[in-house]
């Protein structure tokens, strides 16, 4: 084995911290049900959700090829232009993160990659085509799918279930939600994980370390899944609370029929070939579990600001990646500036984080007075105003948190 | 540009079918099971609804088997 030398270590290092942060991001798409609903403490959750990651990342044997699926042309792509993407990818993560917005993370590291292959070497290298089926569609297309089925499947355990007794039938409902939980996690570790072995060992490959068309060492495979799984460990709170709470209230039936819908989605389309965003299937799997119940509310709100951040994601990830690019193309210093740059800008998203922190312990507080009696039927037929819509860095983070809320009334039928 | 709308469509039917029917067989299970519950209470006993719910959750448990045997086998 050749010396690994610092640019590329710096790489490996880099791509690892996006599959944290990867890893703390989706952690909401297998759990944020599940814990709004109760069927897990948060922690064992968490915990649950990492340990299948980790137990992913190992599963498959056939790693990523090519890290954009055909999105860039990867021919000749230098090693520098990989970090430049990551770095794009990592902020825009800690910053949807910040505003607990659910993204795509995949579609953040395509924007970031397209961004930086655009810098580096012009337009011509992005496959505009390639762009559309890969990103644009799937991301209109996976909220409507979940949607509809996890609506259609909550109107109907609505209708079966509802001449049961609701104590009798929660322990069932709980089982079932751990049960497509579970496998949504074992999904999302063996494709996300993949993701960045499929980086490293292209950067290795591009670095000379290894030879073209090897598989991944296994320090890789290793060192990629524990990132994922720490990652999910720690846990993404702030957009477990968008997703449990902030788009619907969720009870037992409904979290059940949403990670139910999810998880069929999920391995549906990465089955069939026409791959969908985990994070959107599971957003969209959540709403439509909200519309599916007599009385259910999606906060449009918030689930407006969390569409436009899907839209952001590809440029925003991509302006990012461009600028960083920018700065590596200029030599050794801009790679070191690059990343400092990058510390800073974690570190600034982290502090301001701490301003309102969302932990394992106010995860589902919506930090609501008690809702009136007029409050609360307001509510069961208009969208509630949440905060302003922001999709700009320097709004108010006091709108960050998904707005005060009434409780919708429960459904008569339950 | 090529959009593979079959691809798309089967996903979509896919996915609409199973999560439905998975959703209504296992929450015919859990109503099986709760009258097993409420028979016992009253003193009688609810074969018929504890066995067709053991069924229900049968197929529920070979459909996650499957789910993971895609995983796994990809």
């Amino acid at each position: 084995m050749e010396h690994i030398t610092l640019l590329l270590g710096i790489v490996i290092v880099t791509a690892l911290v996006f599959d944290f942060t990867n890893g703390f991001h989706d952690t909401a798409n297998a759990m944020a049900t599940t814990i709004s609903t109760g069927a897990l403490k948060p922690k064992t959750a968490v915990a649950m959700s990492a340990v299948l990651n980790l137990v992913g990342a190992f599963l498959s044997v056939e790693v990523a090829k090519t890290i954009s699926g055909g999105i860039i042309n990867e021919e000749g792509i230098r090693v520098q232009v990989i970090f430049a993407a990551l770095v794009g990818a990592i902020l825009w993560n800690l910053l949807t993160w910040l505003l607990g917005l659910p993204s795509s993370s995949s579609h953040a590291l395509f924007g970031g990659l397209i961004g930086a292959a655009v810098m580096s070497a012009g337009w011509s290298s992005v496959n505009g085509s390639t762009v559309v089926t890969k990103v644009l569609i799937p991301a209109v297309a996976a909220p409507i799918v979940a949607g509809l089925a996890a609506m259609l499947a909550t109107r109907l355990t609505y209708r079966i279930g509802n001449r049961a007794d609701e104590k009798a039938t929660a322990k069932g409902y709980r089982a079932g939600q751990i049960a497509s939980a579970g496998l949504v996690s074992l999904a999302h570790g063996t494709n996300d994980a993949q993701k960045t072995m499929g980086i490293i060992t292209l950067a290795l490959v591009t670095g000379g370390v290894i030879a073209p068309g090897s598989n991944p060492p296994l320090w890789v495979i290793v060192s990629a899944g524990t990132a994922i799984a720490l990652g999910t460990y720690l846990g993404g709170w702030r957009i477990i609370r968008t997703m449990g709470k902030g788009l619907t209230d969720l009870a037992p039936p409904q979290g059940f029929a949403a990670q139910t819908s999810a998880a069929t989605a999920i391995l549906a389309s990465s089955h069939i070939g026409f791959s969908l965003s985990t994070t959107q299937v599971c957003s969209g799997a959540v709403m439509g579990s909200g519309l599916g119940r007599k009385g259910g509310v999606v906060r449009w709100s918030t689930a407006t600001r969390m569409f436009v951040a899907w839209g952001l994601t590809l440029p925003a990830a991509g302006l990012a990646g461009a600028s960083a690019e920018f700065l590596t193309k200029q030599g050794t210093w801009g790679i070191v500036l690059t990343g400092a740059l990058l510390v800073a800008g974690a570190g600034t998203i982290w502090k301001l984080s701490r301003r309102q922190p969302v932990t394992v312990d106010n995860v589902n507080d919506v930090d609501a007075e008690p809702a009136g009696v007029v409050t609360t039927a307001i509510a069961a037929v208009t969208p509630p105003p949440a905060g302003p819509v922001t999709g700009d860095l320097s709004g108010d983070l006091k709108t960050t948190i998904p707005s005060p809320d009434a409780e919708p009334t429960r459904p008569a039928t339950v | 540009m090529h959009i593979d709308w079959a691809a798309l469509g089967s996903v979509f039917g896919v996915s609409l079918v199973t999560t439905v029917g998975l959703v209504g067989l296992f929450t015919l299970g859990i109503v099986g099971l709760s009258k097993r519950e409420s028979a016992s209470a009253q003193g009688g006993s609810a074969t018929l609804a504890v066995t067709g719910a053991y069924v229900c959750f049968a197929a529920c448990a070979a459909a996650v088997a499957y789910g993971i045997f895609l995983i796994v086998g990809k």
